[in-house]
């Protein structure tokens, strides 16, 4: 029982502590960056449970920001390779089981 | 048939007819005889006297006649009418009608006039003549002709704006790659934290050094430091250009009517705001670069002491100095080190002896004595630095009030002291009301090294006697000279004569003396306090004295044993001048005063002239290894024989220079 209590407890404390947006890889300048990056974390944050809701709200207001045409890929789980303009990638992780990934190619 | 097929278009009086009489077929023979003669015509015959039915009918109907023009050319007519024409119808009838003429002569063409016309175009060229016919216009005889300008060429062209730059970028997402992920982020996390407060200790710490270095030693600016140093020294040259003009060139020529006196040209001025209320207690030059002196500041004032300060000044930056060192207690002798220029010995008012290393920051100094290494326990009056001892440790004399003469050695981190000689009134006889007999313990104002002799170095005491002492032995002087009714302030040995010193005294004189001799060769009374003395390093008879009433003398015993060739107030009045300084190559001299000013003084060229060379081969065995640092333009400067009543005259050489 003691284990099981230690595991939960490791457990909140990784959700507790790896919430935070962590992004993996990007070429985009610094304030397109956190722009973005705030954006999905809104979006995920908004449509916790429907991925392709938050998806599709990133790409929307993405295309609007910076033109179209934007990809949008969410998912706990997949593999991918796309050919994106430069500076236009963004690749991350969030709430510890999310990953999110956001490139322009049109 | 014919009629079945066309039953639809009738004629109007067409018959009517019935089947039977349509399908009749009706068998028609043509023959050659006319339909339409009448077959019973008859004709009256008279022969036979009767109507006579004629069987032969014509049958030929005439329907158009024409009477012909051509005419046979066989014929008459054709004859003649060729005859008429000529030579054509010849040929004519000749080429064309052989044939016929000969086989059908009866079916020959007769070729008429127009006919022959009409082909003249084949015949002319197939006959042999030359006549000529009319070409006749002919109105269908025309041809067309069409032309075209050209086309002005086409051409394509296109072109592409280049695509926005691409690139790949794969990778997966899984579960475990995020949780790696954050895992090793959240460890970065932590170690830059660690890193931070690190840093912001060391931050801490720096500043709080750096705060202590403020108080003592203006703002720590490493990095502008030396631009700004330099800048400092060009804005002071400019702002002191006519000093360093007159430092460096003039020569006070009214010198020249003045005889044997000399004046003094004030220079620079130095002061540091945070000595006030200091005064100048000690003054030496630096004898590696010339332009640095050291200043040692406190008060001979019983009653006020206080803090001291060591401070540097360059004659390049006369507005701020160099270096500056607090002290806890009054500075009263300082001594820079004659090698190594960054070590400077201190004596203080407290009785302490302390060497500060100018090459090391901070403002302690590298060595102090303290009360277990044998520091006196009075003022200490002078040190000065010796040479280094068998094991290469520098060490440096003091004498102090306490009565000891004590030896220092830097060994490693400390100072090692040796006490060399302690000073009692001899002949002095206690008078206690025990009637003990103790020995009274002399105070050290004064000490002075000999330059060639080693061992050999005077003592002055504040009961006005001078003592000449050796290094070896610590009981006993070599000689006690009655010199002064008051306090030695100083004592120095001539740099050129080795049995020469002269000393100077509160009691209003200086004195010069041979030291093989226990009186003084001579005395001169300034009538004031005398505070400080000291030869001219470029001729063995100049010297120079400080008086309190903030004047300054210059002899010279080669032109005048008797009185001064200077005698000049320099300072404003009240102000005590308590040290005095040769620069060791530049003819000017350094005074301070009891307010913390030093003043630069130049020498006017009467005040720096040589002794001409006299016997140099007999002067020269009295110069020894010492005199070497000097020998490339003093070699031939001499000590007048003051054993005598009067000095040689002889002729004065002017300064080369």
């Amino acid at each position: 029982m003691a284990g099981t209590g230690e595991g939960k407890k490791e457990e909140a404390d990784y959700k507790r502590l790896h919430s935070f947006p962590l992004i993996r890889h990007t070429d985009m300048p610094e304030e397109m960056r956190v722009e973005t990056m705030e954006l999905c974390v809104t979006a995920c944050e908004k449509f916790a449970t429907n991925n392709e809701s938050a998806a599709k709200m990133i790409k929307e207001s993405m295309d609007k920001k910076f033109g179209s045409s934007w990809h949008v890929v969410i998912g706990e789980g997949f593999g991918f390779e796309v050919t994106h303009e430069v500076k236009n990638l963004l690749y991350m992780f969030f709430g510890g089981s999310l990953a999110v990934c956001v490139w322009k190619c049109s | 048939m014919m009629l079945d097929e066309w039953a639809l278009i009738k004629p109007a009086d067409q018959l009517e007819l019935t089947e039977a009489e349509l399908k009749e077929e009706i068998t028609r023979v043509l023959t050659a005889n006319n339909p339409h003669a009448p077959q019973n015509i008859v004709r009256w015959s008279f022969k036979e006297r009767t109507y006579k039915p004629i069987l032969v009918i014509d049958q030929l109907a005439v329907h158009f006649v024409m009477e012909g023009s051509l005419v046979h050319q066989d014929s008459d007519e054709g004859r003649r009418q060729m005859a008429k024409e000529g030579v054509l119808e010849e040929t004519l009838t000749v080429d064309t009608g052989v044939g016929f003429d000969e086989e059908e002569p009866e079916t020959s063409v007769k070729i008429n006039k127009h006919f022959a016309e009409l082909n003249s175009d084949i015949y002319s060229s197939a006959s042999k003549t030359d006549k000529k016919e009319l070409k006749i216009t002919n109105q269908f005889n025309f041809s067309e002709r069409a032309s075209q300008t050209l086309n002005n060429p086409l051409r394509d062209k296109s072109c592409h704006t280049e695509p926005p730059p691409r690139s790949n970028f794969s990778a997966t997402a899984t579960q475990w790659e995020i949780y790696d992920a954050y895992v090793e982020e959240l460890q970065k996390q932590e170690k830059n934290k660690e890193k931070q407060k690190a840093i912001q200790t060391k931050e801490n710490d720096d500043k709080s050094k750096k705060i202590m270095l403020m108080e003592t030693q203006s703002n720590d600016v490493t990095k502008v430091g030396k631009a700004a140093k330099i800048l400092e020294r060009m804005v002071n040259q400019n702002l002191f250009d006519d000093i360093i003009q007159d430092f460096k060139y003039f020569e006070d020529e009214s010198d020249e009517f003045r005889g044997q006196k000399g004046t003094l040209l004030p220079l620079w001025k130095f002061h540091y705001d945070k000595s006030r209320g200091l005064s100048v207690t000690a003054l030496c030059w630096n004898k590696k670069y010339q332009d640095l002196f050291a200043v040692g500041m406190g008060s001979y004032d019983f009653n006020k002491q206080g803090h001291g300060m060591l401070v540097f000044y360059t004659l390049k930056n006369p507005s701020f100095p160099e270096y500056i060192y607090l002290t806890t207690s009054g500075v009263l002798c300082l001594d820079i080190h004659d090698q190594h220029s960054y070590l400077v010995a201190v004596g203080f008012y407290d009785g302490c002896v302390a060497v500060y290393n100018l090459k090391q920051k901070g403002a302690e100094p590298v060595y102090k004595s303290t009360a277990k290494t044998g520091k006196h326990t009075d003022p200490v009056w002078q040190v000065h630095w010796q040479n280094d001892d068998m094991d290469n440790n520098h060490n440096f004399y003091s004498v102090s009030s306490d009565g000891r003469v004590v030896s220092w050695t830097l060994v490693k981190n400390e100072l090692v002291f040796t006490d060399i000689i302690r000073l009692t009134l001899n002949g002095v006889i206690s008078e206690g009301p025990e009637g003990a007999q103790q020995p009274y313990i002399a105070c050290g104002t004064a000490f002075d090294f000999h330059k060639q002799i080693d061992y050999l170095f005077l003592v002055g005491t504040e009961e006005g006697k001078i003592h000449k002492c050796s290094k070896t032995y610590s009981s006993q002087f070599l000689e006690t000279y009655d010199a002064h009714s008051m306090a030695v302030d100083t004592v120095k040995w001539n740099h050129y004569h080795p049995k020469v010193f002269i000393s100077c005294s509160s009691d209003w004189t200086v004195k010069i003396w041979d030291h093989t001799i226990n009186t003084p060769v001579f005395t001169f009374d300034l009538n004031v306090a005398v505070g400080d003395v000291s030869w001219a390093p470029y001729s063995s008879t100049v010297f120079a004295a400080v008086t309190t009433d903030g004047t300054v003398h210059v002899f010279d015993l080669s032109i005048n044993k008797y009185e001064a060739l200077c005698q000049q107030s320099v300072v404003a009045k009240k102000t005590k001048l308590t040290h005095l300084e040769f620069n060791p190559i530049h003819p000017i001299i350094i005074v301070g005063d009891d307010r913390g000013y030093i003043i630069s003084l130049k020498l006017s060229p009467n005040l720096r002239k040589e002794p001409k060379v006299r016997a140099v081969q007999s002067f020269q065995t009295r110069i020894s290894a010492d005199l070497q640092n000097y020998i490339l333009f003093r070699e031939d400067k001499v000590m007048p024989d003051i054993h005598y009543s009067g000095p040689t005259k002889h002729g004065r050489k002017q300064m080369a220079h």
